[in-house]
């Protein structure tokens, strides 16, 4: 329990890595405008190859990467299905047809470029984000972009402090419960037995101890924070501060660049336009 | 040396007005600590101890139930006109470590969470840096700058904690039964962390424990008993007095039991020994005596 990792941070040193926080932050929201935006066969290759690229500088291996889909499987293959059959093409021919099911080249082009979209979009924020920047670092990238916010009264610091704590005490509260359960475990409780309602009903023994124990650590560690002088943001100051290199900016313009290119190829008919 | 902490007749109960007379936590205490002082409050559960520490930094429920005079380097906080800014003043000069180490630390990163004080401070990035890597030095956990606290020892943990404090720089530093949930070697090595931030650092120390071997090496004894002071002096003169220390509901350290199993048995020991080095000598004394 003590080994498990936070995210899917894959701890490694590359270009990625090294990137100011802030700026993936910003091209990932770039990224994923682009997937939407994007409408024809050019648009979507030049997409694909960036997210190649961002897979070969992060110094990822490729089985890890791949690895984080398979929880999108099963999205990705009915988007697909639900494209390619239920996709209707006025005035064309049917390239194939069965049943009530009719298959036109529309339809296998949508699925393509849904398919394509999901994709890249998910591996694209995966390599900017989850797995080159620890979560911290992410929390702390956005109180740091977000803190414009705070003139107009949003809780920005707080809502940073809420979910690094929450990071913190992630692996002590799952260390807790395992622990309640080999308590309630050798009292005679069974956890893995009888049908569903019976097996949530014999979760409430180890919730109750857990949710005791962790406002009880709340208590203390508000104690603690006010101890050592903490009073919200106001006033407070940082010892890491973030600097953006000019190689982050150099990224950033040419990333916004790319996104250029890719909605401007909707423009141009290359390829198969939707 | 100058008064650093006057306390002065302390009275404190939890709760509401009504049931204030039976249960009084602190009654009637009067304590005074100097500057670079190292003093070790003892005393069994409910003895107050805890209490005392809480109200010394006014992290507490019931804050208004507290009657009498705290002077922390002259300024009275339970006055009135104890202001939000005075006790942040206040939590500047005096620092705190608690029991539980999880329940202390703030941080994903070892570094990051000896950083928290400093950063609350408002200081200088830089200086906060400066601070962090002294502090991280001072309790030997430089190595473990990097690291995430869930990963280390509850003695490691609790050594980060200490420097989360030292990086604030206060002048005296509250260890409220921070041993209690170590391991041997764990205690060990807080305990060695706090004799040297009062020896090498000059900072004033001020432990509460129920282990009677730590509060050997302080360098005066409280024992409270019931929210009064039951016994106070050097640790020579509390350990000496087994009856006393015993109708507070504690026992002698270890090594003052030897001597005084000794005694019993018909050695001829005069003295007091309270460390492992104190009790050799005596014993090697009252054999070679009794060989003549």
């Amino acid at each position: 329990m003590k080994n498990i990792a936070l995210g899917q941070y894959y701890p490694a040193r590359s270009p990625l890595h090294r990137m100011d926080p802030r700026i993936k932050l910003i091209i990932a929201v770039l990224y994923i405008v682009a997937a939407f935006l994007c409408k024809n066969l050019l648009g979507f290759a030049l997409l694909a190859a960036s997210v190649v690229l961002l897979v070969i500088l992060s110094r990822v291996p490729l089985k890890t990467v791949l690895g984080s889909l398979k929880m999108v499987v099963f999205i990705l293959v009915l988007t697909v299905a639900i494209n390619i059959f239920l996709t209707k093409e006025e005035g064309a021919e049917p390239l194939w047809s069965f049943w009530i099911f009719e298959v036109y080249t529309k339809g296998l082009y949508s699925a393509l470029f849904i398919a394509l979209r999901i994709l890249s979009m998910i591996i694209g924020t995966c390599m900017l984000l989850t797995y080159t920047t620890t979560p911290i670092a992410l929390t702390d990238a956005l109180e740091r972009l977000l803190s414009p916010l705070r003139h107009l009264k949003l809780p920005v610091h707080e809502f940073s402090m809420m979910m690094s704590i929450a990071l913190r005490f992630i692996p002590t509260i799952m260390e807790e419960a395992e622990k309640i359960m080999a308590a309630q475990k050798a009292r005679g409780a069974g956890f893995t037995e009888g049908n569903l309602i019976k097996r949530i009903k014999s979760l409430i023994p180890i919730l109750i101890p857990l949710f005791a124990s962790v406002f009880r650590r709340a208590f203390e560690l508000a104690t603690a924070m006010t101890c050592r002088c903490y009073r919200g943001g106001d006033g407070r100051t940082r010892m890491t501060t973030m600097r953006m290199h000019a190689m982050d900016i150099i990224v950033l313009i040419v990333s916004v660049a790319a996104l250029a290119g890719i909605v401007s190829c909707n423009y141009w008919n290359i390829g198969y336009t939707l | 040396m100058a008064e650093f902490i006057e306390i002065k007749n302390l009275h404190f109960s939890y709760g509401k007005e009504e049931s204030k007379q039976q249960d009084d936590v602190l009654c009637g205490v009067d304590l005074t600590v100097r500057k670079g002082e190292y003093v070790a409050i003892l005393g069994r559960n409910g003895s107050g101890k805890s209490t005392l520490a809480k109200l010394l930094n006014l992290v507490i429920d019931d804050l208004e139930n507290a009657s009498g005079e705290i002077l922390v380097d002259g300024v009275n906080i339970l006055s009135d006109d104890m202001t939000e800014d005075m006790a942040f003043e206040l939590r500047k000069k005096v620092g705190m470590v608690f029991q539980n180490p999880d329940n202390q630390l703030v941080a994903t990163v070892v570094e990051e969470d000896v950083a928290f004080g400093p950063e609350n401070l408002g200081l200088d990035p830089k200086e906060i840096r400066r601070r962090v890597d002294e502090a991280l030095d001072t309790v030997g956990m430089s190595e473990f700058a990097k690291r995430e606290p869930h990963r280390l020892s509850g003695g490691q943990k609790q050594r980060v904690a200490i420097a989360g404090v030292i990086a604030m720089m206060p002048d005296c530093i509250i260890f409220d039964e921070s041993t209690a949930m170590l391991d041997p070697v764990g205690r060990k090595d807080i305990v060695a962390t706090m004799e040297k931030l009062n020896r090498e650092h000059g900072i004033t120390v001020l432990t509460i424990t129920h282990y009677m071997e730590e509060a050997v090496r302080a360098d005066r004894v409280v024992v409270l008993n019931h929210g009064k002071i039951a016994i106070e002096g050097t640790p020579e003169q509390v350990f000496s007095d087994a009856g006393a220390l015993r109708a507070a509901g504690l026992e002698l350290p270890q090594c003052a039991q030897l001597i005084e199993e000794l005694i019993k048995s018909g050695m001829s020991i005069k003295e007091c020994g309270i460390t492992p080095e104190d009790c050799a000598r005596i014993i090697l004394l009252a054999g070679g005596a009794t060989c003549q």
